[in-house]
């Protein structure tokens, strides 16, 4: 017990101070840009009633989650082709290095075009800069299978479908949850780019409304709010990590210790 | 039971061509358990690979109970040196055991049934729960041997698969395997390189030249039966056969070709 209170003051501890700074630092601040924090406080719950969360921070959520889901499928599927064929590798690698170095909100006004204004949009932005980092990344996974275990499999028969499912998705499984971290990252910022676009709700649009608008520390409260939900997708996604690659953490443990 | 005819291997890849095994002939008895022991790098890890159809050979061909064998038969289990490679990390030790049974479409019984004796027969009845990489690596190998069992086959192929342990887990390990043989009945190929090994474990004892690989000479063991590390190990026979082996792996190291038709002598040298 007395450990998990030193964890959470530990974990703790660093954001109260940076709050407490920028509490301090701004709690006589006349600039219209940068309200007193107080302020910002104050100004949350009338902003973020539960009208607005449906309508603009679920909505977001939703989308952010379908194009997320969307690109960590297609991520995984195609990187266990391109992983496991030599010359589908040797086709598919220059094509994919380009693909990848064009930044994703270029892509904005072009998906635009062809996939309108709605959610859907939305959705194929996200997707469209989240494949990256896990199809690269489940590539290199899956070319990195122990051959010792490869031949194990093979010699006790252990072949298609079920190869795939306890050897090589298992296998490639931690640098896969690699590339699904980065693609968190880079989801949350799309979803709120591809709602600067012709939106009519989301956080991004929200934000950028009040700041239009000059309603500052509105303003401020929509950003707040991104970042928590930044911080609280990222705990989710550790305890996910957590239980998948129990195995792994466990393994690198028992190596370091030997 | 198994029969290895004419068998050759070559490696070519990046303007190498190298020979492994040149022309490799011999045969294992059902039930029997045969050591196959040659110098370090003399191909024995691409002859087992050979037999159990992981690798094609370049020419001549494996016989399983007459069948030819053109990829992994089911009636064929591997070990491998590498234990800490061959088990499954994200598996727990009881499902790295069952895994090849599903292969097999048991039923969820008799895959109950199999991988607790599997594991009872190793010793590792407590461990079923554990992850490999929690046990020590005379513990993982006795899991790869225990999958080995479960799987039921009739041939048992082994890959120096003690190399990588220390001593003390090595005796009890040999003792593990000859008891098993024993009691199961199971046809063992035991590919080492420690001469003591293979006299103290096989039947046969298969020794092999340096690469290109040929049968430098085959040699019955005629210890008893009942052999135990501290008896057997000192006994003047046990003295006799371990030297002729190494004077014969000296011999294939040095290349020198060997005298009558190896493929036919099964001899063993006078005793003194």
């Amino acid at each position: 017990m007395s450990r998990l209170l030193l964890r959470a003051a530990y974990a703790l501890a660093l954001p109260a101070v940076l709050v407490a700074l920028w509490w301090l630092a701004s709690a006589g601040s006349t600039n219209v840009y940068w309200p007193p924090l107080r302020t910002i406080l104050k100004t949350f719950p009338d902003v973020w009633t539960g009208q607005r969360l449906r309508d603009d921070l679920l909505r977001s959520v939703l989308r952010l989650l379908a194009g997320y889901a969307a690109a960590a499928v297609a991520g995984v599927a195609l990187g266990t082709v391109v992983g496991s064929y030599r010359w589908v590798r040797a086709v598919c690698e220059p094509v994919l290095e380009f693909l990848r170095a064009v930044p994703p909100p270029v892509l904005v006004p072009v998906i635009m075009l062809f996939a309108g204004i709605g959610d859907g949009m939305k959705i194929v932005v996200i997707a469209s800069g989240c494949v990256w980092p896990v199809l690269l990344n489940t590539v290199e996974g899956v070319r990195a299978v122990d051959p010792v275990l490869a031949e194990t499999a093979r010699s006790y028969g252990v072949t298609g479908a079920a190869r795939l499912r306890t050897l090589v998705l298992r296998s490639a499984s931690p640098q896969i949850f690699a590339g699904l971290r980065q693609a968190l990252s880079i989801g949350i910022i799309l979803m709120v780019i591809s709602e600067m676009f012709a939106a009519s709700n989301g956080l991004g649009f929200t934000i950028v409304q009040f700041q239009r608008g000059f309603a500052i520390p509105d303003m401020w409260t929509g950003i707040l709010l991104l970042g928590l939900l930044g911080f609280v997708l990222s705990v989710v996604f550790r305890v996910v990590e957590r239980r998948v690659l129990g195995w792994y953490h466990g393994l690198r443990a028992a190596a370091r210790r030997s | 039971m198994l029969d290895v005819r004419g068998l050759r291997k070559v490696y070519e890849g990046s303007g190498r061509r190298v020979e492994a095994v040149r022309d490799l002939t011999f045969t294992v008895a059902a039930g029997e358990l045969v050591c196959l022991v040659g110098p370090s790098g003399c191909g024995k890890t691409t002859l087992l690979k050979c037999m159990g159809g992981l690798l094609t050979p370049s020419g001549g061909e494996v016989l399983l109970e007459g069948r030819k064998v053109t990829g992994p038969p089911p009636g064929m289990a591997f070990v491998f040196q590498e234990y800490g490679r061959s088990l499954f990390p994200w598996m727990r030790v009881a499902q790295n055991v069952e895994l090849p049974l599903r292969q097999k479409h048991l039923p969820r019984e008799r895959r109950r049934e199999l991988v607790t004796d599997a594991l009872r027969s190793v010793g590792l009845a407590d461990a079923a729960g554990a992850y490999p990489w929690q046990l020590s690596g005379g513990m993982q190998q006795r899991v790869a041997i225990a999958r080995a069992l479960a799987y039921e086959p009739r041939v048992l192929l082994m890959d120096e698969p003690f190399a990588a342990v220390d001593a003390q887990t090595r005796a009890d390990l040999e003792d593990l395997v000859r008891g098993l043989w024993r009691e199961r009945g199971i046809t063992i190929l035991f590919v080492t390189h420690d001469i003591d090994e293979a006299v103290y474990l096989g039947q046969r004892v298969i020794v092999l030249s340096a690469s290109p690989t040929v049968v430098q000479e085959q040699l019955k063991v005629d210890l008893p039966e009942e052999r135990d590390q501290l008896r057997t190990r000192v006994a003047p026979r046990f003295a006799d056969l371990r030297t002729h082996v190494y004077e014969q792996i000296q011999a294939a190291k040095r290349g020198v070709p060997r005298g009558e038709d190896p493929v036919t002598t099964s001899d063993t040298p006078p005793p003194r």
